[in-house]
């Protein structure tokens, strides 16, 4: 079987998508953060590694929400620190 | 305010023999504390250079009193190195990966490089156990390296295999402070250990620091004899079992009883540090107590961190046992006459006042009775001196009064205090109540805000806090008042309301279509304010009549429309609406009440539908108000008739007990028939089961139907004008399943899920023959509650209860834990003003609150907004 799942198709996963560097400083100063303050995802994430995102991207993720309809959240792709 | 600072690294450390010997006033070296006279020995373990805890001595190091000094170090010369128990995973990692023989990593420089990366490019990580193969030789000096065992709890070994068999060499902690120290500094910054503070030969304690008396006093008993303090006792074992070993060394002793000695030191250094270590017995007290040394006085609840730093005290509290009161509002709280003396709130002095605070210092300290004005207990002058008020002094004092001078009033009525009750879960443990002082010695509280709080009146205390200031005035008033917390922020509804009597007294009262007099009528509205009585629903003979659904509907707000099922509702196939047999359709049109019965659904705690509508259509305020109004309408409802249950009230009649033995005899024998069909090895298993497991489902299935069967039985006997299944079917309290174990049969007893299947030689009780699988053999339970059971069904009874006993005591534990935890890792976040989630640190948790953005206590059970209600309310039918 050489049939690779792509989780990005799994029902239960939500949409993961990069963010350009424009849409990455307009995130920053609409919120007035720097990436420090962005919360977190590893570089090994099955979704992260699906939409080939390098440590040091922002990645968004919209979900679809019982009570909001749409929600967004951003990550910031950090490397998995060793156990 | 100095601005935040950001920690940049925290550097952890080990206190180096050299730094202990330069922290060390003294050395020690006498067991002994004090002489006869009661003065301490110079060199002895209370030695007047480690600090002073008797008043009048003088401490030789820094010359201050016992009040003073803060104490200071000795320090204990060990005859031989000893482990330190809390470093023993450390040491066994370092001697696992460095060389026996050269002290150095067991790996190459280009292996190091892969794990660690170059010098210009760190990878951050660093070595551990794992990076090193077993049993491998060294790539420096080629020594063939041995198996490192551990055990617990200080000791090491190697392991040499000889001809095939293995030998243990045990090293000594000499031996292993040698290998230790010859390890190079730039090998051990690879495994993430900054030698310049932390050099691991520290581990092996040569020099053992002994702490300044102030932190180990002894006490003097009432007999005048002195008592030291575990740690000094502890110390006082070392030192001997020190002094001996040393003489010992001096005078050539044999070589076992050197290593004997070493390993006493050794135990003795261990339950020093730690008196809880896994594979060491606790060092005991003479009175077989075991001591308290230097790891339990940190750990755990009662422990420096979690007792004496985290734990708060606090002033303005009070606490004493609760009891109901059902009169009082479930805003007001009963405060007793003699708590409310004591407790006081400062209020400054002003122009406008004055003469009110005078009138209230020359009151006093001392209110004898509830009608009496509240005095005060102190007053305190700009300067800040406090002075106590007393029968002496008030005139005085009341003329000295100025502006300015703050006075502190006892508390009175209407004054807001906040009210808690342990463990405090969720924010509504505590909450905002006005005060009313009373007599008695409990505190008072409307029974409608128990569930809150998860309280009774089984010997509950709760405590109560003064807020002494206006702004924790304002904000108790604002944001903890129970008027405020009517909703659960937990799934939007309301979690106070009526419970018990209310339910079933406001069932009673509006089941059915029922006719009062007057009479009758201002009996059940006696506690409601009203003026005057609404025009009568009917008038027959010349004599007026309320309808009891009037009566209710004299409660609800003038303009509230709704319609749901009670909790009698039985869900009928087709709901014949208005004309239910049962009256649990409930249809309330412009604030009258036309059909339907009040019950847990409509004025519950956790359900109140009406509650729910009430606060949404006129708020918080109103709906608390509604809630005493309903209280006191549902008691004087269950006074008018009265309301009790006795053991009569479980009596069926002849047939249907007949009824019921027929049932459950032919239960059993239908039982039978299928062991039988089970042992003809006939039964045809279910998809996935064993035969075995079939039988027993079907088993459990026969039995249980049986049980319902004989509940339907008794159900038919037992009507509305049973007490019990008035509490049942109103939602107050228990269950038809109850009333049936009353009544008609207990049932099948189940440890996990299945019939009870312990005990020895095939069979549960020796009352039984080997291999029966029949009902009663197993845990059924033929007899009802009122009947009485055998003492085969007594047993499995028991069996079946201590399930649910050590299950609830298993949950409280793991969900306190869990709970403990989770609030550690939340208590800090917050909502920012542009709705963001964040640490303190302004990090973001969550871009939008709950990604929705809703205040979770105005959502409607887990939706933003009520769709149904509100079409309902306008459209004032059933959508």
């Amino acid at each position: 079987m050489s049939i690779k799942l792509n989780v990005l198709e799994h029902i239960m996963v939500p949409d993961h998508k990069i963010m350009s560097e424009e849409e990455i400083q307009h995130l920053y100063s609409l919120y007035h953060i720097t990436s420090e303050q962005l919360p977190k995802i590893y570089h090994d994430d099955p979704a992260v590694k699906a939409i080939g995102a390098k440590v040091g991207d922002v990645i968004r993720i919209i979900r679809t929400s019982h009570t909001a309809g749409r929600a967004e959240s951003f990550r910031l792709v950090v490397k998995r620190p060793k156990k | 305010m100095p601005s935040p600072k950001r920690i940049g690294k925290i550097e952890f450390g080990l206190l180096s023999p050299k730094e202990i010997r330069t922290m060390s006033v003294r050395k020690i070296i006498w067991a002994d504390t004090y002489d006869d006279d009661g003065f301490p020995y110079p060199q002895g373990l209370m030695d007047l250079n480690l600090g002073v805890i008797d008043p009048g001595l003088r401490c030789k190091t820094c010359d201050q009193k016992a009040s003073d000094c803060p104490g200071h170090f000795g320090h204990i010369e060990l005859a031989k190195p000893v482990i330190h128990v809390g470093y023993t995973r450390l040491i066994r990692k370092l001697l696992r990966v460095t060389c026996r023989s050269c002290s150095r990593l067991l790996l190459s420089p280009e292996e190091i490089e892969k794990v660690v990366g170059t010098e210009d490019d760190l990878t951050g990580d660093v070595l551990s156990e794992k990076d090193i193969k077993k049993e491998r030789v060294c790539p420096y000096c080629g020594e063939q390296q041995l198996k490192i065992n551990f055990e617990k709890p200080t000791t090491f070994s190697e392991i040499i295999i000889e001809d095939g068999k293995k030998i243990e060499h045990k090293l000594t902690p000499a031996d292993i402070r040698a290998r230790l120290e010859k390890i190079p500094d730039e090998d051990l910054r690879h495994l993430g250990i900054n030698p310049d503070v932390a050099r691991p030969e520290w581990t092996v304690l040569t020099v053992l620091p002994v702490p300044p008396v102030t932190m180990r006093p002894s006490i003097i008993l009432e007999n005048g004899q002195r008592s030291e303090d575990d740690l000094t006792h502890k110390l006082v074992d070392i030192i001997r079992i020190n002094q001996r070993f040393k003489e010992n060394q001096d005078a050539g002793a044999p070589q076992l009883i050197i290593e004997d000695l070493w390993e006493l030191l050794q135990y003795h250094v261990t339950t020093y540090l730690d008196n809880e270590v896994a594979g060491c017995p606790p060092a005991r007290h003479r009175s077989g107590r075991p001591l308290k040394t230097l790891s339990q006085r940190l750990k755990g609840k009662d422990g420096r961190f979690r007792g004496s730093l985290s734990g708060k005290r606090v002033n303005f509290s009070a606490r004493t046992v609760i009891s109901p009161d059902p009169n009082l509002s479930v805003m007001e709280v009963g405060i007793p006459l003699a708590v409310a003396n004591e407790m006081t709130l400062p209020v400054t002095v002003t122009p406008y006042n004055i003469e009110e605070l005078r009138q209230m210092v020359r009151n006093g300290p001392v209110r004898r009775s509830l009608s009496q004005p509240c005095g005060a207990n102190y007053v305190i002058r700009p300067d800040k001196r406090r002075m106590r008020l007393a029968e002496g002094n008030l005139e005085t004092v009341a003329e000295m009064l100025e502006p300015g001078w703050v006075v502190e009033r006892q508390i009175r009525d209407g004054d807001i205090v906040l009210f808690n009750r342990q463990p405090s879960l969720h924010r509504m443990s505590i909450m905002a109540h006005r005060v009313k002082v009373m007599d008695g010695r409990t505190f008072r509280l409307n029974p409608a805000v128990c569930p809150p709080y998860n309280a009774d009146f089984d010997g509950d205390e709760m405590n109560l806090h003064i807020p002494q200031t206006e702004e924790a005035r304002a904000e108790a008033a604002i944001l903890v008042a129970v008027e405020e917390n009517i909703l659960s922020p937990r799934f939007g509804g309301p979690i106070i309301g009526g419970i018990h009597d209310h339910v079933s007294g406001i069932f009673m009262l509006t089941n059915q279509l029922k006719w009062h007099t007057k009479q009758e009528a201002l009996y059940l509205l006696k506690n409601i304010e009203i003026e005057h009585l609404p025009p009568p629903g009917m008038v027959k003979d010349g004599v007026p009549y309320w309808s009891n659904k009037q009566i209710f509907s004299i409660v609800l707000p003038k303009e509230l429309n709704m319609v749901f099922r009670a909790s009698s509702c039985q869900n009928c196939e087709t709901c014949k609406r208005q004309e239910c047999d049962r009256d649990a359709y409930v249809r309330i049109i412009d604030g009258n009440l036309e059909s339907g019965t009040i019950d847990k659904k409509a004025i519950g705690a956790f359900d109140g539908q009406i509650v729910n509508r009430i606060i949404r259509q006129y708020g918080m305020k109103r709906a608390a108000d509604f809630i005493d109004d309903i209280t006191h309408l549902a008691i004087r409802a269950i006074m008018m008739n009265g309301f009790s249950f006795g053991i009569d009230d479980e009596d069926l009649s002849k047939t249907e007990y007949g009824q019921i033995e027929e049932v459950l005899r032919n239960a059993i024998t239908d039982v039978q028939r299928r062991i039988r069909i089970y042992e003809d090895g006939q039964l045809e298993a279910m998809p996935g089961r064993t035969p075995e497991e079939t039988l027993e489902m079907q088993i459990m299935q026969v039995l249980g139907k049986a049980r319902d069967r004989t509940g339907e039985i008794a159900g038919r006997h037992l009507g509305l004008g049973n007490s019990a299944v008035v509490m049942a079917v109103s939602g107050a309290r228990g269950s038809m399943l109850n009333l049936t174990q009353m009544a008609g049969c207990v049932g099948q007893q189940s440890v996990r899920g299945e019939r009870i299947m312990r005990g020895y030689d095939d069979r549960t009780l020796p009352h039984f023959r080997k291999g029966d699988r029949g009902a009663a053999a197993h845990g059924f339970i033929s007899h009802s509650y009122k009947s009485g059971l055998n003492p085969t069904e007594f047993f499995f009874h028991a069996i079946g209860g201590r399930e649910g006993l050590v299950d609830t005591a298993v949950r409280t534990s793991q969900s306190g834990y869990l709970q403990r935890r989770m609030i550690n890792a939340l208590q800090d976040l917050k909502v920012a003003y542009d709705g963001t989630v964040r640490t303190t640190g302004g990090r973001i948790i969550q871009f939008c609150y709950g990604e929705d953005g809703t205040d979770p206590m105005k959502s409607s059970f887990g939706d933003p907004v009520d769709v149904k209600g509100i079409v309902e309310s306008i459209l004032k039918e059933e959508v």
